[in-house]
């Protein structure tokens, strides 16, 4: 890695007004995305800002209809906790399929969601569940969230603090992972929830999305038959050595009929 | 730039001033000359350099030195020693798993990890939970069954 | 009375530094004073190299110097060689373009070596390193293996970009054989290129010490004094004597630590240069770039039968990638480790094989576990399982109807190869039974009941192994005996101290050996210490690869143990007063026959140390032997691998139901220890099969270049292993060991593809069959 100045505020305000001063400021929470980019020398911050220090953006709250996880949990907690488990049970077991056990060890939630990596299951999680991601600043609509590739509706600077997850009706998550990086190839995230079916699909795409062809057809039945003969665009899906466009489409209505299969 | 650390290692108070950019790994072998824990990749994946921090294994090639202050760090080193083997140390042996070694410090520390968190050890859930390290040499069976036996121990 | 312990599962001596983190493996070592080195490498896989401008970086802070490929080519050091010549089919020999330890004119692969940096700390130099100018001219790169011949030339020494251009066997009896036969059957196939990946990284330290005018290089070799003996004869950094090099504790090889690469012996010019220790440690990112690869062959195969399924001939044409260099072992992989397998364990009359070797703009291809044998067995073993689908006849049946009997040893192949011993009926008979082969029919239908597709495959395999009868090797091509040394120094306390020239990273020698020694002398293994990996220790020996420690070295240490043996039944003759014919060796004692006098092996050291009633007038003092070991033969390690795989249609993921390997390795010192070489063996095979593949873009750059885009085998892609023995025992080395550390990745491949795709009911689906590979293939069956 290249040198830099580290800083570890403790406070909300300390960490964006270090950000905004800084040449090339950079916010550091469980480490996982930046540090190993940071050491192949391709990011290059001037000013690392440790999250670490600053009180309650970590913790599982329920709060009644949602439940709430601060930016700064790690995804082995949301993995292994009881609220998160009987709230949200599929939230608990998209954590538990993130990377491997040491990386869930000291991965957050903000960390990914900030991060906005195609490949990444949190956001299948925080758009299918049609969450809701608090900054510092403002609320977010997880449908205004995820704009492009590593890319996010959060501006210079602005600090996730915690994401609202409504709890649905049902949910379940299946992923496909790539056999050597062990993100998700792709990732199909499905909620019932009161204002009717959400499908969030991770990894085939530059950026997660939602599969309105599947939502209208699971709206009208929710059955593994309603997904028969769906079969989304490849166009517009990721190709790489490790899968195809074609298959990633396929692949997109395989899991998502064994995530419906799961919830019947 | 230069930041100090005190952090415990292996039950043993240590304060030092070292670069920024220093990894916890750096930490442990360059400045701390604990050379059991290893570096097998650039990437995060291999699993070589797992220790114990504050109880958890993680992967100390990607976690600064300066987000460890205050913490409890523990190393192959310090989880037993030739005269007092711990038990998951004691049935990698036993078991034959390892043949070069160079993995085994950070198998171990994943494998005492998951023994720790896991409620029930079977052959899936030790597969699974060692995800983040990678063998070359003996292709798991033999760890498996360390594992395994490790966990009777441990648990009793 | 110590119990003798070959054939028991003693539990390792080397485990507890590794379990408790005390092994030593070079990135450990640190010396006093020392510098780093970080390696300026070129990005293009083909390119004119002018100027090196190294004026920034050598102003950078803690920056000791900057070193070239120019300076390398100034000071008129000698490239790195590759040790064994081919002659091509006219006569010539093969095109062996200058391989310089750092790039001067020209580079030939991306991640080649242009400049060295060397300064006081790690990060100093890498962040030098950025700034060191180069001058590139791209050119155009050849980057496919069986394009290359076709592609511009990459030296104008080598037109076509051909090496060689090798044959094995009889062409007119193949081709009439093939001619007038009632069936044929025939296969084009690719054995797709691998990148080894050991887990620890290569290293060097290079230290120079200009009082005594000695370089030690400590590095993570599998063979160090062959490795002097390169850096000295052919590169000549160093007069040989003056040379040490110590190879500690190694975290694994599979083949890509035998070779001498530009890292270390770039330090090892450098530090005597600048007269600093100097260490280098690989990021795992040039591991990738720079290891030497593995594997990467062409080629089209027949195979001929008569109506009832015999063979009657083999017809194989292959081309093989070099890479851009040819590194040190890398020209006898697919000729005599690869062309001589092709009989397998079959009775085939007529064999010929062309083997085309290409230079391409890749990383240099060299030795990967199985060298050469598991390209020559995957072929062998595929097309035989196609045949038997082509003919419908059972795979098994197909095999066992033309394997050689027992009755045929030694048998002759038309492939040069003599082999010994074996029963590979046996072995066949011992995995069907162990793998429930009859049984497969009804598991197949509760698969399918499940919507799955099940497949069984299998593999009757055989390799030749225990490097090398020297003659035999030397008329082949190679520049070096392959005998091996060992010594036996019996100390006066009566523990024995073995000195070996081979090199265990991981094969567990330091037990096995011990194990070997200590029941010939009827001690405790506790009481025999293994002594290897320096040069400064040790007699000139060949070092690890091959699966040669044990027949080789090991017998080795076997006629050194008899020498010692002989040696003291004259001392016990003396003591015991009678004639040394009298005198019988069992069980730790030298006992007087028709007496009840006896002197135990302890006591007979300490009287051969401190000779005060001895028969100093006939025998020196002392009691240490060694001895040369020349092998006479290959070794022939055979036996069956069966594969059986359950599949989801639907996404084409394939799990491992059930893999079962019986091998024949003749005598079994320590049974753990083998049998964990064929679980590492076979989990290579099946990373080969079904996951591994080193992938490069036209323009030359390796697209695989980290655990995120290669796909190692974790622990939840692979399944427990099935492992069985048979036994015929070696007939021509004192162990009767034929070498066990490679067959698991020599048998698996092919019977994982013959089960896969068995399976899903198609002819081929290539290394490796990935999820997605396999549901296409699906797809266009259901076409």
């Amino acid at each position: 890695m290249y040198d830099f100045n580290y800083h570890k505020p403790d406070s909300i305000d300390e960490a964006i007004q270090l950000f905004l001063g800084a040449e090339d400021g950079i916010y550091l929470a469980g480490g996982h995305t930046l540090l190993p980019s940071m050491k192949q020398r391709l990011a290059a911050p001037t000013d690392v800002i440790d999250l670490a220090g600053i009180d309650d953006l970590s913790g599982i709250e329920d709060v009644g209809a949602d439940l709430e996880i601060g930016a700064l949990t790690a995804h082995d907690e949301v993995a292994t906790s009881s609220v998160v488990q009987s709230g949200i049970p599929a939230l608990a077991e998209l954590a538990s399929l993130i990377g491997d056990a040491q990386v869930r060890n000291r991965g957050t939630i903000g960390g990914s969601v900030s991060n906005s990596d195609p490949a990444a299951d949190y956001p299948a999680g925080v758009l299918g569940l049609g969450a809701e991601i608090v900054t510092n600043k403002r609320t977010i609509a997880a449908d205004d969230f995820f704009t492009a590739m590593f890319e996010t509706a959060l501006e210079e600077g602005e600090l996730i603090t915690k994401i609202k997850f409504p709890k649905p009706e049902a949910a379940a998550y299946i992923k496909f992972p790539n056999p050597a990086s062990r993100y998700a190839t792709v990732g199909v995230f499905i909620a019932r929830t009161g204002s009717g079916v959400r499908v969030a699909i991770t990894g085939a795409a530059p950026s997660v999305f939602r599969s309105t062809d599947m939502e209208e057809a699971l709206n009208s039945e929710f059955s593994v038959e309603a997904l028969e003969g769906i079969t989304l665009d490849a166009g517009e899906m990721n190709s790489d050595l490790h899968a195809t466009a074609e298959y990633r489409a396929h692949l997109c209505t395989v899991m998502a009929k064994r995530a419906v299969l799961k919830l019947l | 730039m230069s930041i100090s650390v005190q952090l415990k290692v292996n039950g043993k108070s240590v304060t030092l001033d070292c670069p920024s950019n220093t990894t916890l790994v750096d930490l442990i072998r360059e400045r701390l000359e604990l050379t059991g824990t290893h570096v097998g990749c650039d990437t995060s994946q291999c699993g070589a350099c797992t220790v114990h921090l504050n109880g958890r294994a993680v992967k100390s090639c990607t976690i600064l030195a300066a987000q460890c202050e205050g913490a409890q760090v523990t190393t192959i080193e310090g989880l037993g020693d030739t005269d007092n083997l711990h038990p998951m140390q004691e049935a990698f042996r036993e078991c034959h798993g390892l043949q070069c070694g160079f993995c085994t410090p950070g198998m171990i520390m994943s494998a005492v990890d998951l023994v720790h968190r896991e409620p029930a050890i079977n052959e899936q859930v030790i597969r699974e939970g060692l995800e983040g390290n990678i063998c070359r040499c003996t292709g798991y069976h033999n760890i498996v069954l360390a594992v395994e036996s490790a966990a009777k121990k441990m648990r009793n | 009375m110590v119990e003798q312990s070959i054939g028991k599962s003693v539990l390792r001596k080397e485990d507890l530094r590794f379990i408790t983190g005390n092994g030593r493996y070079t990135g450990d070592i640190d010396l006093r004073g020392q510098t780093y080195g970080y390696f300026v490498r070129s990005p293009y896989a083909h390119a004119v190299v002018g100027e090196v401008d190294t004026s920034e970086a050598q102003s950078m802070p803690g920056v000791v110097a900057v070193l070239t490929g120019k300076q390398v080519a100034e000071d008129e050091l000698g490239g790195l060689p590759c040790g064994w010549m081919i002659h091509s089919k006219d006569g010539s020999e093969m095109k062996q373009p200058l391989h310089p330890v750092m790039a001067a004119t020209k580079v030939n692969y991306a991640g080649e070596p242009v400049a060295l940096v060397v300064a006081d700390s790690f990060d100093e130099a890498k962040n030098a390193a950025e700034y060191v100018s180069v001058d590139y001219e791209e050119l155009p790169a050849v980057v496919s293996t069986a394009a290359a011949q076709s592609g511009p030339d990459i030296y104008a020494e080598a037109p076509g970009n051909t090496c060689y251009q090798w044959e094995l066997g009889e062409k007119a009896a193949t081709d009439a054989a093939i001619e007038g036969a009632a069936h044929v059957t025939r296969y084009s196939l690719t054995n797709n290129r691998l990148i080894p990946n050991a887990l620890e990284p290569r290293a060097a330290i290079a230290d120079f010490n200009r009082g005594t005018e000695e370089l030690t290089l400590y590095t993570t070799s599998q063979n160090p004094h062959l490795a002097r003996l390169i850096l000295t004869a052919f590169v000549q950094i160093a007069p040989e004597h003056k040379l040490r090099i110590i190879a500690p504790d190694v975290g694994g090889g599979f083949g890509s630590k035998i070779f001498v690469y530009s890292e270390e012996t770039a330090l090892a010019w450098a530090s005597m240069k600048l007269g600093v220790a100097i260490k280098w440690t690989a990021e795992r990112s040039e591991s990738f770039l720079a290891d030497a690869h593995g594997r990467d062959h062409v080629s089209e195969a027949e195979l001929a039968m008569d109506e009832e399924g015999n063979f009657l001939a083999l017809r194989v044409k292959t081309t093989a990638n070099m890479g851009a260099y040819l590194s040190t072992f890398a020209s006898a992989v697919p000729t005599y480790l690869y062309g001589t397998l092709l009989a397998g364990q079959y009775k085939t009359p007529y064999i010929y094989v062309e083997v085309d070797s290409v230079f391409t703009n890749t990383a240099p291809v060299d030795a990967y576990r199985g060298a050469g044998r598991p390209e020559a067995t995957f072929l062998v073993e595929r097309i035989v399982d196609l045949a038997a689908k082509e003919l419908g006849v059972d795979p098994a049946e197909l095999r066992r109807k033309n394997m050689i009997q027992p009755a045929d040893f030694p048998y002759q192949t038309p492939v040069a190869l003599e082999y010994d011993i074996g029963d590979y009926e046996a072995s066949l008979n011992k995995a069907l039974e162990m793998a429930d082969y009859a049984g497969f029919a009804n598991r197949k239908a509760d698969s399918e009941a499940n919507g799955k597709l099940r497949g069984i495959g299998l593999s009757c395999y055989i390799e030749a192994c225990g490097l090398a009868p020297s003659a035999l090797a030397g008329a082949l091509g190679a520049g070096v005996g392959l005998w091996e040394s060992g010594e036996v120094r019996v100390n006066p306390t009566g523990s024995v101290t073995v000195l070996t020239g081979t090199h265990s990273h991981g094969q567990g020698h330091e037990t096995t050996f011990a194990q070997l020694v200590a029941s010939r002398f009827g001690i405790s293994v506790d009481d025999v210490e293994v002594v290897h990996g320096d040069t400064g220790k040790m007699d000139f020996g060949l070092g690890t690869y091959g699966s040669r420690s044990l027949s080789v070295g090991g017998s080795a240490l076997s006629v050194a143990a008899d020498k010692v043996v002989e040696k003291g039944r004259k001392i016990a003759a003396h003591l015991l007063e009678g004639d040394v014919d009298n005198i019988d060796f069992e069980d730790g004692e030298f006992r007087l026959k028709e007496s009840n006098r006896s002197k135990t092996f302890q006591e007979i050291a300490f009287a051969a140390y401190v000779p005060h009633d001895y028969p100093i007038e006939e025998l020196e003092p002392g009691l240490a032997e060694k001895a040369f070991y020349d092998p006479v033969n290959f070794t022939y390690p055979a036996g069956t691998h069966i594969c059986e795989v359950e599949i989801d249609p639907e996404t084409g993921v394939t799990e491992i139901t059930k893999f079962t390997a019986v091998d024949d390795f003749g005598t079994i010192i320590n049974p753990m220890i083998v049998e964990g070489q064929v679980h590492g063996g076979v989990a290579q095979g099946i990373g080969q099969a079904m996951f591994e593949q080193c992938v490069y873009d036209e323009s030359g750059q390796l697209q695989t270049g980290s655990f995120m885009d290669y796909c190692m085998p974790r622990a939840d892609d692979l399944p427990n292993f099935t492992v069985g023995m048979t036994t015929t025992v070696c007939t021509h080395n004192p162990v009767g060991a034929k070498g066990c550390g490679e067959a698991g990745a020599i048998g698996s491949p092919p019977a994982i593809i013959n089960a896969i795709t068995d399976a899903v009911g198609v002819r081929d689906i290539s290394m490796p069959a990935t999820p997605e590979k396999i549901w296409r293939a699906i797809q266009e069956q259901r076409a």
